[in-house]
């Protein structure tokens, strides 16, 4: 219990540092966006407006401790402030706009690749150095060294422009569709979904696959899988019940790590087949100057990955029975 | 890594500190060119670090240059082909080459050198100075890297390599800083630290001439990583556009590509060879990674164990 109160009470303090950070980076790095969002606006509106808009966007001239407070206040209340580029849609909306789209293609992609990717280091231990092994450790290795942008780019080449077997951009068909719950709009999905989510799991197997192997490799010389192999049990029960369950402790806390990046995982694949969501949307913020968006997807990222950290740890705690005797 | 066919050979006494000193040079060279994996990835380090040298000396035209072949197909004049505005494709990915492989290991280093600072410094004087080094540590881990990145190079006035290494290196830092740590931490204990301590050496010669030399395997795979981190980073930093989009380096070549749609064009000879380097310099870093790893430890080298052995030909039978 004193171990679950210290760990909330860190992430309390890291949340207040994502918080903090994304409050002062814009205001104290000379390039004031307030600044050139105005010098951009200055002489084509009128004072008045201009004077307005600055409320609207918050800018203000108080003390930075008063502002400081101010967006404290303002962020309790759920108040992220105007997109730019979505004017004049509140940040709060876009975001909930958007966040559907990372959260179906990341999350599946995530599952399919940590199955995959673990059941193949599995088999991949067992039969270490066969042809498997040999095989697919190097060729893993190559992949997750690929900048999955650059996958993105080639895939996108080959299956989408070359063979035409893929759409090769956005979520779905706007000319026939329009998001609601039909058959056509699910289908049209699921089709440029495909691509981006083929990308994902083939840059990220590598990691899953490597993981389990080396783990594996260290459980299978324990004891115990000695013992249940003098014990004449199948060869699939030591594999799976004997060596795999113990070495799987470390994927499934980088599993749950990595859920907390499934809201951010993407944004560079997203980008490469303007792919609506978190991604494609802190790009346009990026490209658009739209720092109220930016602070805003930037926070919502960072309490998704504090969130899938402090789950980690509760995984860890459950699972792994010498934690908690140590800590009790 | 300690060599202990080596420490039983040291003869009595006789033997200089200089002599010594080259045998472990040599036996150290036996074991990472015994180990396939890293002389494969050395190999490819090696070559990359000739064509950065080397690349713009040999080829001094000038990469941004112009001319009238606009998206020309590798030929025999332009061996990888032109961009839309018929720059030579090769000589970019060549005289790139310095620029990425430069940016990436000085920012690696750096951020390996910060994190060993602060992870020896942490783990070794404990207390305060522990937790208040940990509790950064562990807030700079928490923060999402990419995003983070991003929203400070859109921020930072001064677009070009300095503030892409400078966000890479923040972002880089904390996860090397926690497993020095935690290795320094059951290094502080043993004996040959405290026989440093009792003869009244200073806390700094300690730190970094006592302990450091025995976590150099991992300061060495952490070095790696995070210049493969830093490689792949600045890349997709430079790919949206945050970096200096004159300079020529690989991610420049992406943000050039990208914005001209070299994949409606059909420009893939645009795309291919940046990301093929950097993919293959990545793959031989994360080899050398991987030998260092069996060097360490020994589980994880290619040669059979009795067991493993005897497993797989059980199977065999029951197959």
């Amino acid at each position: 219990m004193r171990h679950l109160s210290r760990r909330i009470g860190f992430y309390l303090v890291a949340l207040w540092a994502s918080v903090t950070l994304n409050f002062l980076i814009p205001r104290l790095t000379p390039g004031n966006p307030a600044g050139s969002m105005m010098a951009r606006l200055h002489g084509r509106v009128s004072p008045q407006s201009l004077h307005a808009l600055e409320i609207a966007f918050g800018i203000t001239h108080d003390p930075l401790w008063s502002q400081y407070l101010q967006y404290l206040n303002n962020l309790l209340h759920g108040d992220l402030g105007i997109s730019i580029t979505y004017y004049p849609t509140p940040v709060a909306a876009v975001i909930a706009q958007e966040i559907p789209w990372t959260l179906m293609l990341v999350g599946v992609s995530l599952v399919i690749s940590f199955v995959l990717g673990t059941l193949l280091g599995v088999l991949v231990a067992w039969r270490r150095n066969s042809t498997l092994d040999s095989l697919f450790s190097p060729l893993f290795t190559f992949f997750s060294a690929i900048p999955y942008f650059w996958l993105a780019l080639i895939l996108l080449y080959i299956l989408g422009y070359l063979l035409n077997w893929f759409p090769i951009n956005g979520g779905y068909d706007t000319t026939t569709t329009v998001p609601e719950l039909s058959p056509d709009f699910i289908w049209s999905a699921f089709q440029h979904g495909i691509l981006p989510a083929f990308t994902i799991v083939i840059s990220s197997i590598a990691g899953w696959l490597l993981g389990m192997r080396n783990a594996m490799i260290t459980t299978l010389s324990e004891d115990y899988v000695l013992m249940a192999e003098a014990k004449g049990l199948s060869q699939r029960r030591i594999m799976f019940a004997y060596a795999a369950r113990n070495a799987i402790l470390p994927n499934i806390t980088s599993f749950a790590l990595s859920l907390g990046f499934v809201v951010s995982g993407a944004l560079l694949t997203e980008i490469v087949f303007s792919y609506p969501g978190i991604g494609y949307a802190l790009y346009q913020a990026v490209e658009n100057l739209d720092y109220a968006l930016l602070q805003g997807l930037f926070l919502i990222i960072a309490i998704a990955v504090l969130g899938a950290n402090f789950l980690a740890d509760l995984i860890y705690v459950a699972l792994d029975p010498r934690v908690r005797l140590e800590r009790n | 890594m300690s060599i202990p066919s080596f420490e039983v050979n040291l003869p009595s006494s006789e033997t200089s500190e200089f002599s010594s000193q080259v045998h472990r040079l040599r036996d150290m060279w036996r074991l990472v060119t015994l180990n396939r994996k890293v002389a494969f990835g050395l190999g490819i380090l090696v070559f990359f670090v000739l064509v950065a040298i080397f690349g713009p000396i040999i080829l001094t035209k000038d990469p941004n240059a112009f001319s009238p072949d606009i998206l020309s197909p590798p030929s025999a004049t332009h061996w990888l082909g032109t961009t839309q505005t018929g720059q030579d494709v090769f000589l970019q990915v060549v005289v790139g080459t310095r620029v990425s492989l430069l940016l990436g290991f000085i920012t690696g280093l750096v951020a390996t050198i910060i994190s060993v600072v602060v992870g020896l410094a942490g783990g070794y004087f404990g207390g305060v100075i522990d937790d208040v080094l940990s509790m950064v540590t562990n807030v700079f881990l928490v923060l999402p890297g990419l995003p983070l990145a991003i929203v400070l190079a859109a921020f930072l006035p001064y677009k070009g390599p300095l503030t892409i290494g400078f966000v890479t290196v923040i972002t880089g830092w904390s996860w090397g800083a926690r497993v020095l740590r935690s290795q320094t931490l059951s290094m502080r204990s043993r004996e040959f630290v405290e026989a440093s301590k009792a003869s009244g050496e200073s806390s700094m010669r300690i730190i970094f001439f006592e302990i450091l030399p025995n976590e150099i395997a991992i300061v060495a795979a952490e070095l790696l990583g995070t210049i493969i981190y830093a490689i792949l980073a600045e890349t997709g930093l430079e790919y949206l556009g945050l970096g200096d989009v004159t300079t020529v380096s690989w991610g420049t070549m992406f943000y050039w590509a990208g914005n001209n749609d070299a994949i409606l064009l059909g420009a893939w000879w645009w795309i291919l060879p940046p990301g093929l380097c950097i993919a293959v310099l990545g793959a031989g870093l994360a080899f050398i990674n991987f030998g260092i790893d069996e060097i360490a430890n020994p589980r994880l080298r290619k040669e059979p164990g009795p067991k493993v052995d005897k497993i797989s030909k059980t199977r065999e039978v029951a197959a």
